[in-house]
């Protein structure tokens, strides 16, 4: 998805506006957020059905930290993701049917069926991997980043990692790399409070992620991600910046999952009434659909209408997914560069 | 006194036995407790897939979870081991092994050589290996030969609940680094477990099934699949294998294999692992130059393919080596059975 937007010059001309896009803008970032909650619902039920295979992290509650950045970047930006990663691969276009249908195994899934949620890729959309390993993609979205330099093409990298990951001896060094090499590089910190089940506060030396960033010579800025024009806002300065030739930056989004760490975690580790709480008052969907129909701009029927449409790409994805052939064994031993 | 324990159980007992011998023992993972600083429940996870759970309660604070920072965990592991500490440490999968290489291949496994033998460095780093869990590449690799190879490490691998307690207890009491490596899909197996804590020795190979006709060699999750080869082939083909779990692949116990191949004439070995450089190819090459008088046939290996390990169940139910193709290993070690 590529949606050209006010906010991307850092200028700050419309920042007084109570909803600085043009309509067309949002609705797409509606559709993109609501595209990835039905597909996280969904994948819930049809994982407690025990019909999906394997590790399943789902993005609920944080769709407008994928959505509010990836607005600001063409197929040739380069993203890397996590094991977290449903959520960031359809903000950046990946397509939906095949997504479901590679959590399924199948073959018409984004990488055959070989990778599974943790792994979907889309390299034509400039989307470098879900990962499952925590950290990875730091390194490598340095290297993304160091092409486009060497191009000189103002292409960014944005690489993706948890509060948890943030502990990771390759996302510390990444920090230091982009920021001795100017690279056009966005380092965002999704917060969610938890790894695993561990919270960030315990494992976290400092009290604010911002001053590992100015440790590291990055500025940084921190914003509330469940607020989707917050992180738009701050997200497009960070990328026009990095585009420019500006260097790297640290961008914390702090926000809610509403599931477990994985599918068919108990969360007894979460307060009583948690995720509750943050259904009703944290809901990064509801906030920005109530924003934008009190202002007048987005009307409750055009919501509606969306939510209809998005319903059945889902049923539609769902459907095929499991209707899809399995590998075949021939696949077992394809890409590799030699079979013993 | 003995009863029925699982496998994953017989790990906690084995933690929890030695917790209480020897006070230097302590245990240090990510979310081996789980729940650190959240606010519900403490000790929510016991770990990833609750091998652990319970011990909290028993031995506070001795159990640490970590930040998501293996390198400076397991490095820290390593350097408690080297100062009089017995840690064991948890790295959930053997595949994050990437992110701390360095502290195992570098540090531990070279402290007592290098040092001229004044070094110790009772470390045990426990992780889960194995595909068949639907886990993806990055979270189901049999790496058991990497480790194999680094002289200064040791290397075990269990195949059922009785083992596991026993060589679990014998790595934290060795007095060398251990990786020990823990079959995800055994974690459910059931075994008559005495009560009392005993070590079983490493370097003992267990023979498993006798037999007069062929002798199969395998360890881990395999030695279940070429018992089950052996029985088929018995009823089949009168064809009567002896099969050899190697328990621990570092030391390994020579002695037991070339006396079976020397009754028996024939070699298979089977390997979840990828078959370049593997316990296969290191099998077949020393009973191949030990006891090459005693062959009446070609070794055969039977490992996984040289692939990385397929997420799509169609596929991973082929990765790993099947009681189908132990069998017809066996068969072609008997080219007149073949014939019949
Ligand atoms: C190197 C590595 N260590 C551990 C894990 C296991 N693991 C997967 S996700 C996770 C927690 C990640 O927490 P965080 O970074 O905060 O991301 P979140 O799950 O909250 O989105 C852990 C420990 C892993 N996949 N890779
Ligand atoms: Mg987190």
């Amino acid at each position: 998805m590529s949606i050209t937007s006010p906010m991307q010059t850092a200028d700050g001309a419309l920042s007084n506006n109570p909803i600085p896009l043009e309509k067309d803008a949002l609705l797409a970032a509606y559709r993109t957020m609501r595209t990835i909650r039905d597909f996280e619902e969904r994948l819930h039920v049809e994982f407690a059905k025990g019909d999906i295979p394997g590790f399943v992290h789902l993005y609920a509650g944080e769709e407008a930290c994928a959505t509010g950045i990836m607005m600001h970047l063409t197929d040739s930006d380069r993203i890397a993701s996590t094991h977290r990663g449903h959520g960031h691969c359809i903000a950046k276009g990946v397509d939906v049917e095949e997504m479901m249908a590679e959590i399924y195994g199948k073959s018409s899934g984004s990488c055959r069926g070989k990778g599974g949620s943790m792994h979907i890729a889309d390299l034509s959309k400039g989307m470098m991997g879900a990962n499952g390993i925590l950290g990875a993609g730091a390194p490598l979205i340095c290297g993304a980043a160091l092409a486009a330099k060497c191009r000189g093409d103002g292409g960014v990298g944005i690489t993706f990692f948890g509060d948890g990951a943030a502990n990771q001896g390759t996302v510390l060094e990444s920090m230091n790399l982009a920021a001795v090499w100017n690279l056009p590089v966005i380092f965002v910190l999704e917060n969610n409070g938890y790894a695993e089940a561990t919270s960030v506060t315990y494992a976290t030396g400092v009290d604010n992620f911002l001053d590992r960033a100015h440790g590291f010579g990055l500025p940084g800025v921190s914003v509330d991600g469940t607020d989707f024009f917050a992180v738009h806002k701050a997200a497009g300065e960070l990328i026009a910046k990095a585009r420019a030739g500006g260097g790297p930056a640290l961008l914390e989004c702090k926000m809610v999952r509403f599931y477990g760490h994985f599918e068919g975690d108990s969360q007894t580790y979460k307060a009583k009434g948690e995720n509750d709480f943050n259904r009703l008052n944290r809901d990064c969907l509801k906030i920005f659909a109530d924003r934008v129909t009190a202002a007048g701009i987005v009307s409750d029927a055009e919501i509606a209408l969306m939510d209809r449409e998005v319903a059945n790409l889902i049923d539609d994805a769902v459907s095929s997914a499991k209707s899809a052939p399995q590998p075949t064994p021939q696949e077992l031993t394809s890409d590799v560069y030699v079979s013993y | 006194m003995s009863r029925t324990l699982s496998f994953k159980l017989a790990i906690n007992e084995a933690l929890d036995l030695e917790m209480r011998r020897d006070p230097s023992v302590i245990l240090l993972g990510e979310d081996i407790v789980g729940g650190s600083g959240s606010p519900g429940e403490m000790d929510a996870w016991g770990g990833v897939l609750g091998v652990t759970k319970g011990l909290y309660g028993k031995h506070g604070n001795r159990l640490m979870d970590t930040p998501l920072s293996e390198s400076a965990y397991i490095g820290a592991a390593i350097g408690a081991a080297a100062c009089g500490m017995r840690p064991v440490a948890e790295l959930m999968f053997l595949d994050f092994m990437g992110v701390c290489f360095d502290q195992i291949l570098n540090q531990a496994a070279k402290f007592r050589y290098m040092f001229g033998g004044k070094a110790k460095t009772p470390v045990v780093i426990r992780a889960m290996v194995g595909a068949g869990f639907r886990a993806a590449a990055q979270h189901s690799q049999m790496l058991t030969p990497m480790f194999t190879h680094v002289p200064g490490l040791k290397v075990v691998c269990p195949s059922n609940a009785y083992d596991a307690k026993g060589l679990l207890i014998q790595s934290i009491r060795d007095d060398d680094p251990v990786i020990f490596c823990e079959h995800k899909n055994l974690y459910a197996s059931e075994a008559d477990v005495p009560a009392e804590p005993y070590a079983i020795p490493f370097g003992e190979a267990n023979v498993v099934r006798d037999g007069r006709d062929v002798t199969i060699v395998s360890y881990g999750l395999t030695v279940h699949r070429a018992l089950e080869a052996a029985q088929t082939l018995s009823k089949r083909s009168g064809i009567e294998a002896e099969v050899i779990d190697l328990r621990t692949l570092s030391p390994i116990d020579w002695d037991t294999v070339i006396e079976s191949v020397e009754n028996t004439g024939r070699l298979v070995v089977v390997d979840e692992a990828n078959p370049r450089c593997s316990i296969a190819t290191d099998v077949a090459a020393y009973v191949a130059q030990q006891a090459f008088g005693a062959l009446k046939a070609a070794p055969q290996m039977v490992t996984a393919p040289h692939t990385p390990v397929p997420f799509s169940p169609a596929l991973e139910d082929l990765y790993i080596p099947s009681a189908d193709a132990i069998a017809a290993a066996v068969l072609k070690t008997h080219p007149q059975a073949l014939a019949a």
